[in-house]
């Protein structure tokens, strides 16, 4: 997304261009963990706002998977009432402060803004992020008044963005919530995966207290599966379970090598620095290898987290090493143009096909082979076709893996009648989630395989629906 | 809202072995032999695993043994009557696999004995003939004995130095046991790295059976982050949700040991940083 600072013209009217993020500059924000766009002031946000020209169809909203009423809450940053733009928000969105930032705005709501057709779209998701915090900075976050409560008891299993949004929802209802979460922090990937440079932990930390604030119970180091199945909370007096577990287990590519001391996932590698605070050993007891020379394996935007992570271990070279080309990652292009900015190294059209260890064991080159491009695969993409005799090696000492994640198969194995596909993703029957098990609701990562902080959001609002009806039936 | 974890009991069992009993009485109720927790002491510390050597539904308490070998240990080790700990995670792992054993040999050695205990004494409880042979470097350093002899049919002490019971290794003992004709259904192996690599040498020509308990480092504890991976007949897998117990003849043991040193320089930084005032190192 480009920001033209030229003053737009139709019919000889001059219109305001999009409003630039102000951000860190590049050689400095390498060299620390700080937020890297560093938000709207409030002129630039009213400035923003008025841009919106306040469609009577909307297409940001269809475009939202949790149906933000994102003209509405334009107008209030138009009028310059941020609070009733934030409370307009959180009408259909518990978690602001997180997707205006980490949603994908360009896919989503600003894709279908009418004024992206012959300019820039309105500036959604900074307008968001802006009176998200402009209301919690100003101390003026509100806690709505809960309905009667209904009696019913709801378990969600997972502190993810599924799960916050599902509680959130069904709270809101007037049930009764428990959260469980496995990790001893609730947030899930905003928590162990973002890092604290495109998502502080302290916001994520706010969201998370308001939901407890709400009434929303959450029990941490409660790895449902193993401490106590679903049937367990069934037989505890829960009247429906939503199961919001993500896609947990990272994959890796079983090449020779790939165990040696300094590979890690990019779930274990984004786990030390975020979840474990590692960049801040031995502050924090827990250690990370800070590589002078890390390859990130992947092009999402978990390899750019990583590789971005990597920078501020300290790195002196952080690659990021991709079987395609640039146009087919599938990262954020405002996260592949950070990256860029920060001095990564892209590697395209370039596969790892082995790992050379050192005496004791640690990981000191890597072997490639070179691609080229052949015919489009299932995904649309082209597909990678190895160049035969194109093997080289790369000195390097750090190895991140980011190459998906697949499910944990402990809650299905543990679920008597929950039924999962080959790859391991819980069955749904409808879009609102529900399982095979009676009761049972699923949403997010678990059921769609990894995807975004959004797409999770909105399968936990459709569920919340579902089993609101559900048990109030009963 | 979490489990308070406060310590109801903690011993020295030797010159740096401690056994800490603490509150969490879920997991206490649901464990079973062979299985473990991650426990992490405060919002700054790291998350380690640990085998449960024993649980009262009753008291709804855990017992762990632990050696102090790091900041972590070292802390924990620190910690006594009253003091919390601050997170607990568990019952992780699979539980030992019990059934239907004649004749088990338990091999322990050094603080690898608290690990091996329960599953000796889940075995008798099962009707295993248990013969359990223990070891540790010197006499001081020995643990759980008694214990051990209250669940076992026969039991075998051994020091490296000679001074308590046979001079020598758990694996001599075993390697005679075998020589005498005993006719072993299974073997447990759990200690250091390098006994349970000898003790699965000395079980492979013969084809005995034999689990080793693993202890690589760990993260999440419930196979999110893949630390955790060792290879085991070639292939990969994570010993929290695989394991914590592999064949003993299918694991690659040189690999184990150098992940287990991945840290090693930090880990000494992170205890001369610390120095949380332990008496005998």
């Amino acid at each position: 997304m480009t920001d033209k600072d030229k003053t737009e013209k139709k019919d000889g009217k001059e219109r305001i261009p999009r409003q630039p993020m102000p951000e860190q500059d590049p050689k400095t924000r390498v060299g620390n963990f700080d937020e890297v766009p560093l938000g709207y002031t409030p002129e630039t946000a009213i400035l923003e706002a008025k841009r919106c020209i306040q469609c009577k169809k909307p297409g940001c909203v269809t475009g939202c998977p949790v149906d933000v009423d994102i003209p509405g809450f334009l107008q209030r940053v138009a009028e310059g009432d941020f609070l009733g733009a934030a409370r307009k928000i959180k009408e259909t969105n518990c978690l602001p402060a997180v997707c205006g930032r980490v949603c994908p705005q360009e896919d989503q709501c600003e894709k279908l803004c009418i004024l992206g057709r012959k300019w820039d779209p309105v500036a959604i998701g900074r307008l968001e992020r802006f009176v998200a915090d402009y209301e919690r900075q100003a101390g003026a976050v509100e806690v709505p008044e809960t309905p009667a409560p209904t009696g019913k008891r709801i378990a969600v299993v997972g502190a993810g963005p599924a799960g916050l949004t599902i509680a959130g929802d069904l709270v809101k209802m007037g049930h009764e919530v428990t959260i469980f979460e496995a990790l001893h922090k609730a947030g899930g990937v905003l928590i162990y995966g973002i890092p604290e440079f495109r998502l502080p932990k302290s916001i994520v930390d706010a969201e998370v207290e308001y939901l407890r604030r709400l009434g929303v119970k959450i029990v941490t180091d409660a790895a449902i599966g193993r401490l106590k199945t679903v049937d367990d909370l069934f037989a505890e007096g829960f009247h429906a379970v939503f199961l919001g577990v993500g896609a947990g287990a990272p994959v890796f590519m079983n090449i020779p090598g790939e165990n040696f001391s300094g590979i890690y996932s990019a779930n274990e590698y984004l786990t030390r620095s975020n979840l474990m605070k590692a960049y801040s050993f031995p502050e924090y007891d827990t250690p990370i290898a800070r590589g002078r020379n890390v390859a990130v394996i992947g092009g999402g935007n978990v390899a750019m987290d990583s590789v971005r992570t990597a920078l501020r271990l300290g790195a002196e070279n952080a690659y990021i090493i991709y079987r395609r080309t640039k146009a087919e990652m599938p990262a954020r292009a405002e996260e592949i143009h950070h990256a860029e900015e920060e001095g990564v190294q892209f590697k395209f059209l370039t596969n790892p096909i082995e790992y050379v260890g050192d005496e004791k064991g640690w990981v000191k080159r890597m072997v490639c082979q070179r691609m080229e491009l052949g015919e489009p695969d299932e995904s649309g993409r082209r597909r990678p076709v190895v160049i035969k005799g194109s093997e080289f090696t790369i000195d390097i000492d750090t190895v991140v893996v980011s190459v998906g994640t697949m499910a944990n198969p402990v809650i299905p194995m543990t679920t008597p009648g929950l039924e999962t596909n080959r790859w391991g993703y819980i069955v749904t029957k409808d879009e609102t989630g529900e399982t095979t098990r009676k009761g049972v609701w699923a949403g997010g990562d678990i059921v769609t395989g990894s995807a975004t902080v959004i797409l999770a959001m909105g399968a936990g609002r459709k569920a919340a629906r579902a089993i609101h009806d559900y048990v109030m039936a009963m | 809202m979490e489990t308070l974890h406060r310590i109801t009991e903690k011993v020295v069992l030797s010159e740096n072995i401690v056994k800490t009993v603490f509150e969490a009485p879920e997991i206490a109720r649901k464990r079973r032999a062979g299985q473990f927790v991650i426990l992490m002491i405060d919002e700054k510390g790291e998350r380690i695993p640990l085998t449960i050597v024993d649980s009262d539904p009753v008291k709804g308490t855990l017992t762990i043994i632990y050696q102090v070998v790091g900041k972590t240990t070292d802390q924990l080790a620190q910690l006594g009557p009253g003091d919390v700990i601050g997170h607990v995670l568990g019952p992780l792992g699979h539980p030992t696999d019990v059934d239907g054993i004649g004749t088990a040999v338990c091999v322990g050695g050094g603080v690898g004995i608290g690990v091996l205990y329960p599953i000796a004494r889940a075995l008798k409880e099962k009707g295993t003939r248990v013969i359990s042979i223990i070891g540790a470097r010197t006499k001081k350093m020995l643990i759980l004995e008694e214990e051990s002899r209250g669940v076992s049919d026969e039991l075998h002490v051994t020091t490296d130095d000679g001074s308590y019971g046979y001079h020598g290794f758990v694996s001599d003992v075993l390697r005679d046991l075998i020589a005498s004709g005993t006719k072993i259904d299974r073997v447990f192996a759990i200690g250091p790295v390098p006994m349970m690599r000898v003790v699965s040498n000395v079980t492979r020509p013969h084809g005995i059976r034999t689990l080793v308990s693993l202890n690589p480092i760990m993260v999440d504890g419930t196979g999110m982050c893949g630390a955790c991976r060792v290879t085991v007949g070639g292939k990969t897998k994570f010993t929290c949700v695989d394991g914590p117990e592999f064949d003993g003849h299918e694991v690659d043991f040189g690999l184990l040991t150098s992940r287990l040193q991945m840290y090693a320089e930090q880990e000494q930084l992170a205890r001369d940083r610390c120095r949380c005032g332990n008496h005998d190192r």
